[in-house]
């Protein structure tokens, strides 16, 4: 008897805690990591995991990067596009172990221009990609590396 | 110790921040001393706020290098004013610290 109360106690806290997670859920998901994204191999089947379908190559979309990057594990990557309604946009580099580097929100308010650092195992093509208006829209450029970043 | 480092500056109405965070990204790729996997252990978002609106959301893969470096700029803000700087590990640990804007 003694036994059972104890079990039903302990399910009741157990499903107390699954409501608190529940409550808490819709607003993490709003910009939830995306995980089949950041854990794809190729580029294609990140581009789908993050945004359901390639991207078309826009001259709106503004990328900086080194046409030779002496070292791989420091890459300097700027973004930006003169494109309406940017909702985000995502840095890939295409031959990397897992290609999605970032993806940055662009909330209202927010300039569609960031800059940060990336790594490169080899030369390849970095690719930045804009989503606006329910659109994808592409840049790529190639950056020659002479010592890769990934290595130990 | 605060992990981020901030350098925010307003200007004609705008800010613009740049910032560093001091974390090593480990990718889980690379492999230790005794010739094992280190596992993975990188920031994996980084959200700024502005008086309780969010300007800033980025999700961070292990491409990102290490000490990671932000830069982005944003409507609004005045010298003075506090950016809130949320973030959270891929190994779950999070943290929240400031930085003031100049």
């Amino acid at each position: 008897m003694s036994m059972n109360r104890r079990t039903v106690v302990k399910a009741i806290a157990a499903s107390g805690a699954l409501m608190g997670m529940g409550a808490l859920m819709p607003r993490v998901a709003l910009a939830a990591w995306n995980k089949d994204a950041f854990a794809a191999k190729d580029q294609a089947s990140a581009m789908n995991a993050l945004y359901g379908g390639s991207a078309e190559a826009s001259a709106n979309v503004m990328l900086k990067a080194p046409a030779i990057a002496e070292n791989g594990a420091v890459v300097p990557v700027s973004v930006s596009t003169d494109l309406a309604d940017v909702e985000s946009i995502a840095i890939f580099i295409e031959n990397n172990p897992t290609p999605l580097a970032a993806q940055f929100m662009v909330p209202a308010g927010t300039n569609a221009d960031f800059s940060t650092r990336v790594r490169m195992g080899k030369t390849t093509n970095v690719s930045a990609v804009v989503q606006a208006g329910g659109k994808t829209y592409s840049a790529t450029s190639e950056v020659k590396v002479t010592i890769g970043g990934c290595g130990g | 110790m605060a992990l981020f480092r901030v350098k925010a500056k307003a200007r004609k109405g705008s800010t613009d921040v740049k910032m560093m965070a001091k974390h090593e990204m480990e990718t889980g790729q690379r492999k230790g001393k005794d010739g094992n996997l280190i596992p993975a252990k990188f920031l994996d978002t980084v959200t700024v706020s502005h008086a309780g609106k969010v300007v800033f959301e980025a999700n961070l893969g292990t491409a990102v290098s290490k000490n990671p470096y932000l830069a982005f700029s944003f409507e609004g803000g005045a010298k003075g004013e506090t950016l809130d700087i949320a973030w959270t590990e891929n190994t779950g640990a999070s943290g929240a610290e400031s930085g003031d804007i100049k």
